[in-house]
């Protein structure tokens, strides 16, 4: 530690001063910090639509937005969620992070880190200016199947598209680069196997990031040349398929739901173990079983179109792998569990966020597994299950694992200690309204309610009444997140420099807040 | 890695935002040309779009100066070079997921969705939308012929593009050939090879050229002409433009060792162009198998 004190002390300056500083930054911690932030943005942006919805569908019958207006604040929460708040705040916690934690100077390659951040704001730019565009924002959901997207959209199509082609750029870019990172900038003795395993889900969900992303944009191209240029891919008077679309997407669609969890596995299993003070129950098991879920999310991609009318032996096959995901992700809920067992636990806010984390993202896989059965999913398709189902592993667990990583870490950030009580509060107000919004989705879903649609029958009213509230006391209850992310960084108790009685790890040997410039010397590890 | 202390971090850089400048307008600009395509006025969409590519060139110099800069200052250690050999290595990989998006869409129209229409399987879509399709590949009828009239007929493999397959694999050992003569310092050489690499790949996108205007003026094989045409003026038509994209790389290496910026130790930017070109050639290989012969 002292080492890399003396190093900062005559290596390289501080930041630049004023916007410059963002604009050029080459700065690992620079750019985390923006990731992170426009995550942020994004996601409050996505939640007020969420919010719409909810209020929308608080009664029966036609309320506050035109139907057209509706699947419009479905398309864009689903499309700002998941490529704009999820997405770039995994990115940042791992521009932040991996460096420190791998005892590297920065990122393999910094330029590139700034050009993929930046992309960013320009793609949302565009793609958001959509809502305002004659004829509307795209309204086909986030999915956009074909022909919806083609031949029956909204002519603000082609900026959607060309906005998802910034995304896959820029998220292939910063995928490369933690990559490179990884393999090329670990400290001496800092082998594979030594690794956080925060460091070995980013490596794995890079590999997925730059497998999948340019299938997406090859996705959107035939839809481009669909629309423009008269091409057949998705039309069956020349040929071509409908449904051809739903395989492209969903080859993509499926790896990216991985690459939207497999960073939380690894935050989950940076947190636990300190407020445990143990070590991490099975490492190694830990990193094989990400590495099978990784290559088994190859080979499920068609459990999402049970219902298009593919084969038996397809039906079959693709329920048989789905299931198998299971065995993998049984072992790290195990593994996490583990480490709690007989460990000296204490509750503080990461920690109530990893806990729930396990608990609500196991019951999300349950009902993933439910989905899962062909036969059955004939009946839950399309219906608010699958909507309860995905926001069970999407909220309590990707953004709750952002919340814990933002607590565990936001010490060493900014070298001050979060407000305990706040923290709390936000944890309780955040839990109690997530399982009011999304719990009573399973019954209505169960019962028929379709997914996507601005009115419903009225015997749904009750759960959906409360669906609603739980919705506003989930969304509010994040602004006093926005205050408590602002006070730490504006004073606080000082945080030490392991933060953490129980932490372990390279970022902590680091004084808090972590210098400008990370390891200029490479630390050694034992 | 104990070479870690030198590791080269760049200083603040302007490029990053311009290029993010120059993607934003060039994108943004086709996007408004298409939408306004049927009445609008896409003249504000085409200005948009040519100052994004101005924009886009301008940083490409910019930012490949800097990297040619440092790099020949001594900046950059055996560890910064590995950063680089991953981030190209796993760029093209990514190039193969692309290609190989539009590979899968052949395959599935090919083997699955043509002959389901034409009947095959237990499905009845023969019988509730065009019960007189017969599927073929290629596909010269397509499923409705007057909102998609199909081909007349399509390549034959065994004219132009086995002579394209020739060229683009003689391309590949005349760019080997380059990369020995650099590491033996011949200057005279790597400049004859590399010449003539670049020779091949710009006579291959004259035959393409050549191909294309066959097709769409003797064959009625247009893009438009049903989902044989889609698929193969996609596939064919993104490899050209990757081979237009390598050769205008290999000329600027061509370039630059002229000017000195290469050693018989230190040249991955010409590795990384003949990585590109390989990967190029390899997906024309594909091509021809699988788009042309099968």
């Amino acid at each position: 530690m002292s080492a890399v004190l003396g190093a900062d002390a005559h290596h390289h300056h501080g930041p630049a001063k004023g916007f410059k500083r963002w604009l050029f930054t080459t700065n690992h911690k620079d750019i985390g910090t923006m990731y992170l932030w426009f995550s942020f943005a994004m996601f409050l942006i996505g939640g007020t639509m969420a919010l719409v919805i909810r209020a929308e569908l608080f009664e029966p019958g036609m309320q506050i937005v035109h139907p057209e207006f509706f699947n419009q604040m479905t398309t864009m929460h689903g499309l700002i969620m998941v490529f704009g708040a999820v997405m770039p705040a995994f990115v940042g916690l791992a521009n932040w992070l991996i460096p420190m934690m791998v005892g590297a100077p920065d990122m393999a390659l910094p330029r590139m880190n700034n050009w993929s951040f930046w992309i960013l704001p320009f793609a949302f730019a565009m793609l958001l200016s959509t809502l305002l565009m004659e004829g509307g924002g795209p309204n086909f959901g986030w999915t956009f199947y074909a022909p919806l997207s083609t031949t029956y959209a909204p002519a603000s199509v082609n900026y959607f598209i060309f906005a998802v082609h910034m995304m896959g750029i820029s998220s292939i870019m910063g995928a490369i680069n933690v990559i490179a990172t990884i393999l090329n900038m670990r400290a001496p003795g800092m082998t594979l196997m030594k690794m956080p395993l925060f460091v070995w889900t980013w490596l794995i969900t890079a590999f997925l990031l730059i497998a999948v992303m340019p299938v997406l944009a090859g996705a959107v191209t035939m839809m481009l040349m669909d629309i423009n240029f008269g091409t057949s891919f998705f039309k069956a008077e020349g040929g071509g398929d409908p449904v051809l679309f739903q395989h492209v997407f969903w080859f993509f669609g499926h790896p990216e739901v991985y690459i939207m969890i497999l960073p939380a596995f690894g935050v989950a299993s940076q947190i636990i173990p300190t407020f445990s003070r143990k070590p991490l129950f099975g490492y190694p098991s830990m990193v094989y079983a990400t590495a099978s879920i990784a290559i088994l999310s190859f080979v499920v991609w068609a459990h999402h179109m049970f219902t298009v009318g593919i084969p038996l032996a397809g039906e079959l096959f693709f329920m048989y792998a789905t299931m198998l995901i299971a065995v993998p992700t049984g072992v790290k809920v195990f593994n996490w569990v583990s480490t709690m067992f007989r460990g000296s636990l204490t509750f503080e806010t990461p920690m109530l966020f990893a806990v729930a984390f396990v608990i609500l993202f196991t019951i999300g896989g349950f009902s993933g597994l439910m989905l899962a059965i062909a036969p059955a999913d004939f009946q839950y398709h399309d219906t608010y299950f699958v909507v309860a189902h995905f926001h069970y592993v999407l909220v309590p667990g990707a953004i709750f694992s952002i919340f814990a990583a933002t607590y565990y870490w936001l010490p060493k950030w900014c070298g001050n200690m979060y407000d305990e009580t706040l923290g709390k509060v936000h944890f309780w107000m955040s839990f109690i309204g997530l399982n009011m919004t999304f719990f009573p989705m399973h019954f209505v879903g169960l019962a028929g309610m379709p997914r996507r649609i601005p009115d419903y029958a009225l015997q749904f009213a009750d759960f959906n009444q409360i669906s609603s509230v739980g919705a506003f006391v989930f969304g509010t209850t994040q602004l006093l997140f926005l205050f408590i992310v602002i006070k730490c960084i504006r004073g606080g108790k000082k945080a030490t420099a392991q933060v953490w009685e129980g932490a372990d790890g390279l970022e902590w040997t680091l004084p808090s807040p972590a210098p400008y410039h990370s390891f200029s010397e490479p630390p050694t590890v034992k | 890695m104990a070479t870690q202390q030198s590791y080269y971090v760049p200083e603040q850089s302007k490029w990053p935002i311009i290029a993010t400048v120059g993607l934003f307008l060039t994108l943004s600009g086709l996007a408004t040309v298409m939408v306004n395509k049927s009445g609008g006025d896409t003249s504000t969409g085409w200005w948009m779009f040519s100052i994004g590519v101005a924009v886009m060139v301008y940083m490409l110099f910019g930012w490949f100066g800097n990297v040619a800069k440092e790099s020949m200052a001594g900046l950059y250690n055996a560890q910064m070079d590995r950063s680089f050999r991953w981030g190209m290595s796993w760029f093209i990989f990514s190039e193969v997921m692309f290609f190989s998006a539009f590979f899968g869409a052949l395959f599935y129209v090919r083997f699955l969705a043509v002959p389901w229409l034409a009947g095959e399987g237990e499905g009845t879509m023969n019988t509730l939308l065009w019960s007189n399709f017969e599927g073929s590949w290629p596909l010269l009828h397509n499923p409705d012929p007057k909102v998609f009239p199909g081909p007349e007929a399509v390549i034959n493999p065994w004219s132009i593009p086995l002579l394209n397959t020739v060229l683009l694999l003689t391309s590949s050992v005349t760019i080997t050939f380059a990369h020995h003569a650099i590491k033996k310092n011949d200057r005279d050489k790597v400049k004859l090879w590399l010449a003539l690499t670049i020779l091949l790949g710009a006579v291959f996108l004259g035959f393409q050229v050549y191909e294309y205007i066959e097709a769409y003026h003797e064959l009625n094989l247009t893009l438009d002409s049903g989902i044989y045409g889609t698929t193969f003026f996609m596939l064919t038509g993104f490899h050209g433009m990757h081979v237009t994209l390598g050769a205008i790389i290999l000329t600027v290496i061509l370039l630059r060792y002229m000017k000195g910026h290469f050693s018989a130790e230190h040249h991955f930017g010409f590795e990384a162009a003949a990585w590109y070109w390989h990967f190029v050639d390899v997906v024309w290989v594909c091509l021809f198998v699988l788009v042309y012969i099968m």
